[in-house]
C-alpha cells in the first residue's frame, strides 16, 4: 500500500514529469526520427549491398564457369581444326611428292622418254638412209634400163639404115662412099655395112605357110579364073573376091598336123638327145651292191613298197593275208540239178 | 534420061556431102583456119549434116563440130545455141561406135570451156547418154564418154554431183579394171575430177571400192596412168581424216615411194601432193609416213626437181613438222633443213619462197634445239632479207615475219642471232634482244663473246623509247656487265677521254 501511497504522493510530479518528458520527446522527435531513418538506411544499405555482393559473386562464379567451359570448347575446336589443317597440309605435301615422282617417272618412261626418242631418231635416220639408198639404186637401175633401151633402139635404127644402104658397100675394085681413100680409116658405116646382111627384095616374100598346108591348095589359085576390075553383073566387088581368094586356109588342128608328126617328133627328140649327149655309154657303178639294197618303208605308210604285179603278171586278186581261208557260203546249194544225170536219163526218164 | 543417070546425081550429091564434112573436119585441126570457118558460117552448114542419112557423113560432121567447139567458147556456145546438143544426145543411144565416139567428143569439147556450157550439156540430158555409153563394150567409146564426164565434173560441185547422181561412178570404177591403159587413165582422171570438190563426192567414189583398184595401179609402169592415179588418191584424201585413213589402209605407202624417182615429173608432183594431203590431217598419219621413210624420199625428190613441182613436197615437210616437235625433229634428222635452204635459194617465185619460209617456221618454232638447227643453216638473215625486201609479195613478207618471229622466240644460239643486231628493224630486234637478255645473265662465256664481237657496243647504240620492251631488254643486258665495261663501250666514250686529256693540266 505504501507503494500506492507513494505513487499518489508523487502523482503530481509524475504528471509534470509526463508533460516535461512529452515535451522533450516532442522536441526531439524530428531529430530522433531523422537519426532513426539514417540508422535504418545505413543498415538497409549495408544489408542490400551485402546481398548484391553476394549475388555478384554468384554471377561471377556462373559466368566464369560458363566462360571457361565455352572457351575450352572453342579451344578444342580450334585445336581440332588446326590439327586437321596440319594433317591436310602434310598429306598434301606428301601427295605432291608422290605425284611429282610418279609423274616424272611416267613421263620420262612413256611420254618423253629421252632414250626412246633418241633411239627412234637414230632408227629413223637409219631407215631414211636405207630408203634413200634403195631409191637411189632403183633410180639408177631405171636409168640404166632406159639408156639400154635407147641404145638398142638406136642400134636397131642404124642396123636398118645399114641394111637399106648395103649397096654402098665398097668392093674390092672400088671404094664405097663411106670408105674414102683420102681418109686413113673407113667410116663407121662402112664397117657396119660389112657385117650387115643386105635387105631382101620385097618382091619375093618368103612363104612360110606353104610347108604346113596340104599340097595342092596353092596350086588351085593358079587355076582360078582372073578377076575383072569392074565385074559385069550381080557380083561382089573385085577387091572382096581377091581377099576371099588370098585368105589363108585355116585348117583344123587335125588337118594341119602331119600324119607322121609323132615319128618326126620322136626322131627330133632322139637327134637332140644325141646332140647334147656327152658320152655314149653311161658310167656304171663297179659293184652290184646297190641292186640288193632293200627298200626301207616309211614308218607312217601302210603299204609295202613294191611294184604291183596286178595286170602285168596276173589278173586275179591275190589274197594278201596268207592264213585266211577262202570265203565259204553257209547256205545250202540249190538241189534242183544235183541229181542231174543220176536220176534223170537224157530222155527225161528216171534211171 | 535413064535411071542410072538419076541415081548418079544422088550418088554425086552424097559424095560431095561426105567430102565437105571431111574437109571441114580436116581444116578444123588447124588453129589458123578456125576464124575463117567461123565467119563462113560453118556451124549452120554442119548442123543438117548431123541429121544426114549416111552414118559416115554424120560422123565426120560430128567430128568437125567437136574440133571447132574445142577451140574457143564462142564456138562452143554456138553449138549450144544452135540446138545441136539434143540431136547429138538423142542419136547417141542408137548409133554405131564411131558416131558415139564423135558425139562424146563434141560433148567433151563443149563442156570443157565453162561451167555454164557444161551445165547446158547436163540440161540436155547428156549425162544419162554418156553413162549409157560407159556401158558400151567398145573401149574407145567408154574412153570418150569417161573423158566427157570428166570435163563436165571438173567445173564445180553441183556438176560433179550431177555426174555422180547419174550413176557414173560404179561404171568408171569398172572401166578402171579394163585392160586398156588409155581407158584406165581417162577414168582415173575423171574420178579425180569428181573427188576434188567435196568430201561427200569423194566418199561416194570411195564407197564403190575405187581405192583398192587405184592402189593396185600405183605399181603400173605407165607414167601417165600413175599421174592420174596419184592425183585421184590425193583428191580423195584431201577432204577428211577418214578418207585419208582409207587411202593409207590400201597399203600404198612403202610401195609408192619409188614413184618419187619417176622420170615423169608430174608423177612425182602428184605423189608428193598425195603425201601432203595425207600428212596434213593428223599426227598419226604424218608419223606413219615418216616411219615409212617418206620424208627422206620427199627430201631427195626436192633435190631432184626444180620449180613449181617442188611446192607440194615443201608443204608436206611443213605439215609434218607442224604436228609435233618429235615429227619436226624427224624432218631435221632426215636432213630437211639444208634442202629447204637450197630450195629457198634456188626458187625465184614468191609463192614457192613463201611456202618454204612457212615450212621452215613450222620446223623451227618447237624448241631451242629446232631453232638452233634452222639458225645453223644460216637461214635467219635470209628470212630477214625476204621480210625486208620490198620486191617480195605481201604474203611472203607476212610469212617471213611470222616464221622469223617464231624461230627467234625459241632460238638460244647467240652467234646466229648477232648478225641480226645490225640490220634488223625494231620489231624484229625486240625478239633478238629478248633472247640475249634471257641467255646472257646465265652464261659467262656468252657474255664475253658478246662484248668482244661488238654486240654490247651495238646494243648501246640502239635508240629505244623509254619504257618500251626493247628498252627493258637493253637494260637487262647492260645490267649483266660491270659499269666500266658498259662505259667503255658506250657511244661517246672516246670523245669523252679526249676531252679529259684536253682538260688535264700537268702539274
Amino acid at each position: 500500500m505504501a507503494r500506492l501511497v507513494k505513487l499518489y504522493d508523487q502523482i503530481e510530479h509524475i504528471k509534470e514529469q509526463f508533460f516535461i518528458r512529452n515535451r522533450i520527446a516532442e522536441e526531439n522527435r524530428q531529430k530522433e526520427n531523422a537519426a532513426a531513418v539514417k540508422i535504418q538506411s545505413w543498415f538497409h544499405g549495408c544489408r542490400e549491398r551485402a546481398y548484391l555482393r553476394y549475388l555478384h559473386r554468384n554471377a561471377t562464379v556462373i559466368q566464369k564457369t560458363w566462360r571457361a567451359f565455352s572457351a575450352r570448347r572453342y579451344f578444342r575446336q580450334r585445336v581440332k581444326v588446326a590439327y586437321c589443317l596440319m594433317n591436310l597440309n602434310f598429306y598434301n605435301e606428301m601427295a605432291v611428292k608422290i605425284q611429282k615422282t610418279w609423274r616424272g617417272y611416267y613421263v620420262r618412261r612413256y611420254v618423253h622418254n629421252y632414250y626412246a626418242r633418241k633411239s627412234y631418231l637414230e632408227n629413223l635416220a637409219k631407215k631414211n638412209e636405207q630408203v634413200r639408198k634403195e631409191l637411189e639404186e632403183l633410180a639408177e637401175q631405171q636409168k640404166r634400163e632406159r639408156e639400154r633401151l635407147a641404145i638398142e633402139r638406136e642400134e636397131k635404127e642404124k642396123y636398118m639404115q645399114a641394111q637399106r644402104l648395103h649397096f654402098l658397100l665398097s668392093t674390092k675394085q672400088r671404094p664405097g662412099v663411106f670408105n674414102s681413100p683420102f681418109r686413113s680409116e673407113p667410116d663407121e658405116m662402112e664397117l657396119r655395112l660389112r657385117t650387115v646382111k643386105p635387105l631382101r627384095a620385097r618382091s619375093a616374100p618368103k612363104e612360110r605357110a606353104v610347108d604346113q598346108q596340104p599340097s595342092g591348095f596353092l596350086s588351085s589359085i593358079e587355076r582360078l579364073p582372073p578377076i575383072h576390075k569392074t565385074p559385069q553383073g550381080p557380083f561382089r566387088p573385085a577387091a572382096e573376091v581377091q581377099r576371099q581368094r588370098q585368105r589363108p586356109l585355116e585348117p583344123s588342128l587335125r588337118v594341119a598336123t602331119s600324119i607322121t608328126a609323132l615319128e618326126e617328133a620322136r626322131e627330133e627328140l632322139r637327134q637332140r638327145e644325141w646332140g647334147t649327149r656327152l658320152i655314149d655309154q653311161p658310167f656304171l657303178p663297179f659293184s652290184k651292191d646297190h641292186r640288193n639294197k632293200e627298200h626301207e618303208a616309211f614308218l607312217h605308210t601302210h603299204s609295202p613298197y613294191h611294184q604291183n604285179a596286178y595286170g602285168t603278171k596276173y589278173f586275179r586278186e591275190e589274197n594278201k593275208v596268207q592264213g585266211k581261208k577262202p570265203f565259204k557260203t553257209v547256205f545250202t546249194t540249190c538241189h534242183v540239178f544235183d541229181k542231174f544225170g543220176r536220176f534223170y536219163s537224157n530222155a527225161g526218164k528216171i534211171v | 534420061m535413064s535411071q542410072k543417070q538419076i541415081l548418079q546425081a544422088f550418088e554425086q550429091y552424097q559424095r560431095e556431102r561426105m567430102k565437105f564434112a571431111q574437109t571441114v573436119a580436116e581444116l578444123a585441126t588447124r588453129h589458123q583456119n578456125i576464124e575463117t570457118l567461123q565467119s563462113a558460117g560453118v556451124m549452120s552448114l554442119l548442123r543438117p549434116l548431123l541429121l544426114d542419112a549416111v552414118p559416115s557423113i554424120q560422123q565426120s560432121a560430128a567430128l568437125a563440130i567437136g574440133r571447132l567447139a574445142s577451140y574457143n567458147d564462142d564456138l562452143a556456145e554456138a553449138v549450144v545455141k544452135g540446138g545441136i546438143l539434143p540431136q547429138l544426145i538423142d542419136s547417141l543411144g542408137d548409133k554405131n561406135l564411131f558416131y558415139k565416139k564423135a558425139a562424146a567428143f563434141v560433148l567433151r569439147a563443149v563442156a570443157k570451156h565453162s561451167p555454164e556450157l557444161a551445165q547446158a550439156v547436163v540440161d540436155c540430158g547428156g549425162l544419162d547418154a554418156l553413162v549409157i555409153c560407159l556401158e558400151e563394150f567398145d573401149p574407145g567409146v567408154k574412153e570418150a564418154a569417161a573423158w566427157a564426164l570428166g570435163y563436165i565434173a571438173r567445173h564445180n560441185d553441183s556438176l560433179a554431183q550431177a555426174v555422180v547422181d547419174a550413176g557414173a561412178v560404179p561404171l568408171l570404177v569398172l572401166c578402171l579394171q579394163e585392160p586398156e591403159i588409155a581407158l584406165k587413165r581417162i577414168s582415173a582422171s575423171t574420178l579425180s575430177d569428181i573427188c576434188k570438190h567435196s568430201p561427200e563426192l569423194a566418199q561416194s567414189v570411195v564407197d564403190t571400192g575405187a581405192i583398192a583398184h587405184l592402189a593396185r595401179m600405183t605399181l603400173s609402169s605407165d607414167a601417165k596412168l600413175k599421174r592420174h592415179v596419184y592425183s585421184t588418191l590425193g583428191q580423195i584424201s584431201r577432204h577428211s581424216v577418214d578418207l585419208a585413213e582409207m587411202v593409207v589402209e590400201a597399203e600404198i605407202f612403202p610401195n609408192a615411194l619409188p614413184s618419187l624417182k619417176d622420170p615423169d615429173e608430174y608423177v612425182r608432183k602428184n605423189i608428193s601432193t598425195l603425201m601432203r594431203e595425207i600428212t596434213k590431217h593428223t599426227p598419226e598419219l604424218a608419223q606413219m609416213i615418216v616411219n615409212a621413210g617418206g620424208v627422206a624420199a620427199v627430201i631427195d625428190y626436192l633435190g631432184d626437181s626444180r620449180g613449181n613441182v617442188r611446192l607440194p613436197g615443201i608443204m608436206m615437210l611443213g605439215y609434218v613438222a607442224a604436228h609435233s616437235e618429235n615429227l619436226a625433229m624427224a624432218v631435221i634428222v632426215s636432213k630437211g633443213v639444208p634442202q629447204l635452204a637450197i630450195c629457198l635459194a634456188e626458187e625465184t617465185e614468191d609463192h614457192m619462197k613463201a611456202a618454204t619460209v612457212w615450212a621452215l617456221g613450222q620446223i623451227g618454232h618447237h624448241t631451242p634445239e629446232h631453232a638452233r638447227v634452222v639458225a645453223l643453216s644460216n637461214l635467219l638473215p635470209k628470212l630477214l632479207s625476204l621480210y625486208l625486201d620490198t620486191q617480195s609479195s605481201e604474203d611472203l613478207q607476212v610469212k617471213a615475219k611470222k616464221s622469223l618471229k617464231s624461230i627467234l622466240q625459241k632460238c638460244t644460239y647467240l652467234p646466229a642471232l648477232e648478225p641480226l643486231l645490225y640490220d634488223a628493224p625494231s620489231n624484229v630486234l625486240k625478239h633478238v634482244l629478248c633472247q640475249f637478255s634471257k641467255v646472257l645473265p646465265h652464261d659467262s662465256k656468252a657474255r664475253r663473246l658478246f662484248v668482244t664481237s661488238g654486240g654490247l657496243k651495238k646494243v648501246q647504240e640502239i635508240k629505244a623509247e623509254p619504257g618500251s620492251p626493247l628498252q627493258e631488254h637493253i637494260n637487262t643486258i647492260i645490267t649483266c656487265y660491270p659499269e666500266e665495261i658498259v662505259r667503255y663501250y658506250s657511244p661517246g666514250y672516246s670523245e669523252e677521254l679526249l676531252e679529259r686529256i684536253e682538260n688535264y693540266q700537268p702539274v
